[in-house]
């Protein structure tokens, strides 16, 4: 089959999810079935797909004409593939978990939950695969409303408020910030707005029809548009959207929609600026900062969080922060490493979420202070933890490693002593957040009077206090592929070094 | 051929249904004859719309008397769409009318509200289709009058104050259209329109010209409900039956902006009324400043349906704002925003009376967490709300798409930041509904409350999905709008 007819496989198989899922939402055992179905052939598609982009076609697939003059169009180019390739497999992964955790915490509504979830996905894909910023834009916001009703799953008045946090900044930013610059760029480029190599705004820049500060506002307007990249101040709506059943934080807000949100803004900077564009004006150094300041400030706030899944979100925004950050340096290391960290990033934070969650399903635990002494009854989910937590901070043998060490080179090659001092920083602070976690799991003391016995969900697990094992087993791949990232991180270079050509 | 006789027939049938309504009076035969004729203009009108693809334009004689003698019918790709979108509401919401009709409205006055329902539908069609100036001045009588008297049937009394209200306004503006055409015809000899654009003398013509195009304007902007005339609307559409608010609300104010698009820019050509007169600064200071206005009052409104009914000024702001660009772009953002909001707002009209059925005058402190009873009409709600506020995928966003782009490319982009805003305002009153809706405090009795019927339910998500499908679809809206933009403009910029 042809590039283009996996990647309408890909795209179409979580709209056939959401039928299923429509069909069968009385049958449990069925209506999972298709969707496990559906996101293992999505992600195969995906994998098959990734294999012909590597090798150096760009498969097109133009959808319709969704209004005269622009079309949801779909190209397969590295940036893209490598982040639908993690989307698609981490969805899979996350379909298990949420099955385990949605039955054994025998949650409401679930056939609306698989509904929306199937959606965001697709949403996610056709974001990650679009070949224009109009596709893009399209994507982004069913990706927004898609969630929303995840978000406030639980229909208490803290998912309300939570709620309107999330969908008041998200679509705030995108219809305000965003739609403004996509309108902007095409007013500037003459009604072009597709995504090529080299940037789209090179030739009106060099007609004299751009100017250097333009440049930078533009760019303003994308970074702080593209909330969902969650750039300080534009953070607020991730730990809003904490109140979420911990499948979706796990999923959407460490993987899909963040990640739609940093990739997007990467794609613009390559795709739409050119990096050589950025490079020759330097129109895109503020940003630098401004990313470098987010990631220095969420990672104390950090700090501050007890809730383990509020540790976590500061946490997400501090890493975003750093693809931001390479997104910004606007040269290949830079570029490459902060698309790497997509991918690593991904990976190591789904892990923690995934953890978060086991531990409320065995224990109702929620604080990190409660969770001393808990590796002697889940060493399973505490192990992947400190495993995934290495590759967060960056330390070998976790795949985070390499891409935090190309974005200092790339900050060490734009010469900015100060954003590679920072880089070193914030993975000490890292440190500091992170690890005291599993360290005061398997060496601490467990406080008094949270026996085994308490919650009669361990006893139907997997026995030793673990939570059920379709939470687990995803967990542990999870965690085994933060490593298997570190020794593949070559060819994930390779494959990203085609992005960065000037 | 009864098919060359369509454009009169889509008049005809329904003026001589309306009277035989009352003299039959029974109330099935009367509901039955009414959704006849609907859906048979509805057809009708679909093949006109096949017929102008084809042949541009369509003209029909009255009476085989020659056109600027006689009176003409004249269809061509922009009023063939106004025409479609009027017949389809029309026959949608009469589709959904019945189990609300007998739900608000007395039974011994259900002949007489079907048959100004249709009286109202030949009005507004009429408006659409005729080529005569003094025609159109009747037809726009004709609709206002059953209009008046359709808001009057609503069950609480302040209806018959605000159709009073609208009634004097209403009047005033009809007035001054009737003065305008008096005019013209003074100053040409004619009512056909063609027949004035070719000979209406606009820049070296006497001094009436610009009298005659000032009563026109005005006349329109009050039956348009052009901020700051819009005051008889938030009243009207609140306490009119559900029913007659959803067909008003969808069609009345669009075709007023209808014959607005067809005076500037067919009769008096938009180089005398933009270039010498700047109508088209008046106009979009008026609708900026409308649109921000009314979407901050619409904010503040707890009776849903004077909530919809601020919108819908502001959404008209919208579309007067594409008027005032002169752009094709801009043009076809206010053709295809006048198609797409007519759905739009028809829809939540239509979810707002399938909760009026259930609680009464539909207030915010009413609905509360409603979602649990009336799960489908909530769902509506959310996903026309959507529609409302324009996000992709839906065909609110298709016009304020090509707003944006016509700011732009007028290099207007301050106007750009000011649409965006609004919709901002605007996914702050929609979203203030949703959450009260799914997760608001039900009140005590609400246990038994049900889902609406589904005769109600059926038109309402027809309706919402094709919200859907000319947002992701738009050949047909936008390809149109396009065509009537391009034929509007059609060598008429210079002076």
């Amino acid at each position: 089959m042809t590039g283009a007819g996996h990647m309408q496989l890909a795209l179409s198989l979580p709209l056939l999810a959401l039928v299923a899922i429509g069909l069968f939402s009385r049958r449990h055992n069925l209506r999972e079935a298709a969707h496990l179905a559906a996101a293992a052939s999505s992600s195969l598609n995906v994998v098959f797909l990734a294999v012909t982009v590597f090798r150096g076609a760009r498969p097109e697939y133009r959808l319709l004409e969704m209004i005269p003059g622009f079309s949801l169009a779909f190209r397969g180019e590295p940036l893209g593939i490598v982040f639908a390739l993690v989307a698609s497999v981490l969805w899979l992964a996350t379909v298990f978990y949420a099955i385990g955790y949605l039955r054994s915490h025998r949650e409401g509504h679930q056939a609306r939950f698989f509904a929306c979830f199937a959606v965001a996905m697709w949403a996610a894909l056709g974001a990650a695969l679009a070949a224009n910023l109009f596709t893009l834009f399209v994507f982004y916001e069913v990706l927004t409303i898609s969630t929303y009703p995840l978000v406030t799953h639980h229909g208490t008045p803290a998912a309300r408020a939570g709620g309107r946090v999330y969908m008041g900044i998200l679509l705030s930013a995108s219809i305000g910030l965003l739609l403004l610059a996509i309108v902007w760029t095409w007013k500037i480029t003459g009604g072009q707005l597709d995504f090529l190599a080299g940037g789209i705004l090179r030739e009106p820049f060099e007609a004299g029809r751009l100017a250097t500060w333009q440049i930078g506002l533009l760019l303003g307007l994308f970074a702080f548009g593209i909330a969902k990249a969650a750039l300080m101040p534009m953070h607020r709506w991730l730990p809003a959207a904490m109140v979420a059943p911990t499948p979706v934080s796990a999923l959407l807000h460490a993987v899909a929609v963040v990640k739609v949100g940093v990739f997007s803004l990467m794609k613009v900077v390559v795709y739409i600026f050119g990096l050589e564009l950025l490079s020759e004006t330097g129109a895109s150094l503020w940003l630098a900062y401004v990313a470098a300041a987010s990631v220095l400030l969420a990672s104390a706030v950090a700090l501050t969080k007890d809730n383990l899944k509020a540790r976590l979100a500061y946490s997400t925004v501090s890493q975003l922060g750093y693809v931001t950050l390479g997104a910004a340096l606007a040269n290949p290391a830079g570029v490459i490493g902060g698309s790497m960290h997509i991918a690593m990033h991904a990976v190591g934070k789904i892990t923690l979420f995934f953890c978060a969650g086991a531990i409320y399903v065995a224990t109702h635990k929620t604080e990190v202070s409660q969770m001393r002494g808990l590796g002697r009854r889940m060493p399973l989910t505490m192990v992947a933890f400190f495993v995934a937590s290495l590759s967060i901070i960056g330390i070998p043998p976790g795949g985070g490693a390499w891409s935090k060490w190309c974005l200092a080179l790339g900050s060490a090659e734009r010469q900015q002593p100060l954003l590679v001092a920072t880089l070193m920083l914030s993975s000490l602070l890292n440190i500091a957040y992170l690890l005291p976690i599993p360290v005061q799991a398997f060496w601490g003391t467990e406080p008094e009077g949270t026996g085994l016995h308490d919650h009669p969900v361990c006893l139907t697990g997997t026995g030793r206090g673990e939570a059920p094992w379709f939470c687990v087993i995803p967990l542990c791949l999870t965690a085994a592929g933060t490593v298997v990232l570190f020794f593949f991180a070559n060819q994930l270079y390779e494959a990203l070094a085609a992005i960065a050509v000037y | 051929m009864i098919l060359d006789h369509l454009p009169v027939l889509q008049i005809v049938v329904p003026l001589l249904a309306a009277p035989l309504c009352v003299l039959v009076r029974e109330r099935a035969l009367v509901l039955s004859c009414a959704l006849a004729v609907c859906w048979s203009a509805f057809a009708g009108s679909l093949v006109l719309l096949a017929q102008t693809l084809k042949h541009r334009v369509i003209t029909y004689e009255m009476g085989n008397w020659p056109a600027p003698y006689g009176i003409e019918y004249r269809l061509d790709s922009l009023n063939t769409l106004v025409l479609v979108f009027v017949t389809a509401m029309a026959a949608l919401v009469l589709t959904y009318a019945p189990a609300s009709v007998k739900h608000e409205i007395p039974r011994n006055r259900h002949y007489l509200f079907y048959a100004t329902y249709l009286l109202c539908l030949t009005g507004l069609s009429g408006i659409a289709i005729t080529g005569d100036l003094f025609n159109l001045f009747v037809f726009l009588e004709i609709s206002s009058l059953s209009s008046y008297a359709l808001i009057s049937l609503g069950q609480h009394r302040r209806a018959l104050l605000a159709a009073f209200q609208y009634l004097i306004m209403g009047t005033i503006g009809a007035t001054f259209l009737l003065i305008g055409i008096g005019l013209i015809y003074q100053l040409t000899g004619s009512l056909n329109m063609s027949d004035i654009a070719a000979h209406l003398q606009t820049y070296s013509g006497p001094r009436t010209v610009v009298v005659a195009f000032a009563f026109v304007s005005v006349g329109l902007s009050i039956k348009m409900a052009l901020f700051p005339l819009h005051r008889w609307l938030p009243n009207a559409y609140a306490y009119a039956p559900s029913v007659v608010s959803c067909f008003i609300a969808a069609t009345s104010t669009k075709v007023s902006v209808y014959v607005l698009l067809r005076m500037v820019f067919t009769i008096f050509k938009p180089g005398f009324a933009f270039r010498t007169l700047q109508l088209d600064s008046g106009l979009m200071i008026l609708s900026l400043l409308g649109i921000m206005a009314t979407s901050f009052a619409a904010i503040y409104q707890d009776n849903l349906k004077r909530m919809l009914a601020y919108s819908s000024v502001s959404q008209i702001g919208y579309i007067v704002l594409g008027i005032s660009l002169a752009s094709p772009h801009g043009l076809t953002a206010a053709i295809v925003h006048m198609f797409n909001h007519a759905l739009i707002k028809g829809g939540l009209f239509m979810c707002l009376g399938c909760f009026a059925l259930r609680v009464g005058m539909p207030t915010l402190d009413k609905l509360q967490g409603i979602s649990h009873r009336m799960p489908y009409t909530a769902l509506a709600w959310s996903l026309g709300g959507l529609a409302l506020i324009g996000v992709p995928l839906t065909a609110g966003f298709v016009g304020k798409w090509y707003l944006l782009l016509a700011t732009f490319e007028s290099n207007y982009w301050w106007v750009a930041i000011f649409i965006l805003a609004s919709s901002l305002l605007s996914l702050w009153y929609v979203w203030r509904v949703v959450e009260a809706i799914y997760f608001g405090e039900p009140p005590a009795n609400s246990e038994e409350i049900k889902e609406a019927p589904w005769s109600m339910l059926i038109p309402l998500f027809v309706v919402i999905l094709a919200t859907f499908v000319f947002g992701i679809w738009t050949p047909f809206s936008a390809g149109l709008a396009r065509d009537a933009a391009s034929l509007l403009l059609e060598g008429t910029m210079t002076p």
